[in-house]
């Protein structure tokens, strides 16, 4: 009973991933999709813990959500500082 | 008990992801539709990782949710803020031809 919690959310959060996915490609500006990017990068995160703890035997899934969650804030940073200067450095 | 605060907190959390999806794909701006998603992002996630933290399982992962939790709440917003800003100074003159 519990498991299946788990699994409505996680199959919720995949669908609901596919459908921005419609925004990060149609997107009319960079800065659209580079917004729909970081929502998927956070749900993203989310099902890697859901999938953790679904099953049961592999919990090392949480810490590789803990280093996703720090690579998606880098790859906004990088862009935003892109779109803002027209340069990284 | 718990489970029934656990599903409270999971279906909560997936209906503010609902929300900011929503938000992402109908609102008409940039600016509108980061306004949306960065709810989706902290009050959601945040909200289904403290509905995890009923479920069974050390302590160590217990703190491993609290640091994603920590990790989410602080990276998201200042990520939202500087996109939110490299947007404004990029589109200045455009800003009243962008709302209609």
């Amino acid at each position: 009973m519990e498991q299946l919690l788990l699994l409505i959310t996680c199959l919720g959060l995949i669908i609901l991933t596919f459908v921005s996915l419609y925004r990060a490609v149609v997107g009319p500006s960079p800065a659209d999709r580079v917004v729909a990017i970081n929502v998927i990068g956070t749900k993203t995160v989310i099902v890697l813990i859901l999938i953790g703890y679904i099953f049961q035997e592999t919990p090392f899934y949480v810490d590789v959500a803990l280093v996703y969650t720090l690579i998606s804030f880098l790859l906004t940073i990088g862009v935003a500082r892109y779109l803002e200067r027209g340069t990284i450095t | 008990m718990t489970y029934f605060l656990a599903s409270v907190f999971l279906l909560s959390g997936l209906f503010f992801f609902l929300a900011g999806t929503v938000g992402l794909i109908r609102f008409p701006d940039v600016l509108t539709r980061m306004h949306a998603t960065t709810k989706c992002d902290t009050l959601g996630a945040g909200l289904v990782l403290v509905g995890l933290l009923f479920y069974p399982g050390n302590t160590y992962l217990r703190l491993k949710l609290v640091l994603v939790i920590a990790f989410l709440w602080l990276t998201n917003p200042t990520a939202a803020h500087y996109m939110a800003r490299a947007v404004y100074r990029t589109t200045e003159g455009e800003q009243d031809a962008s709302i209609d």
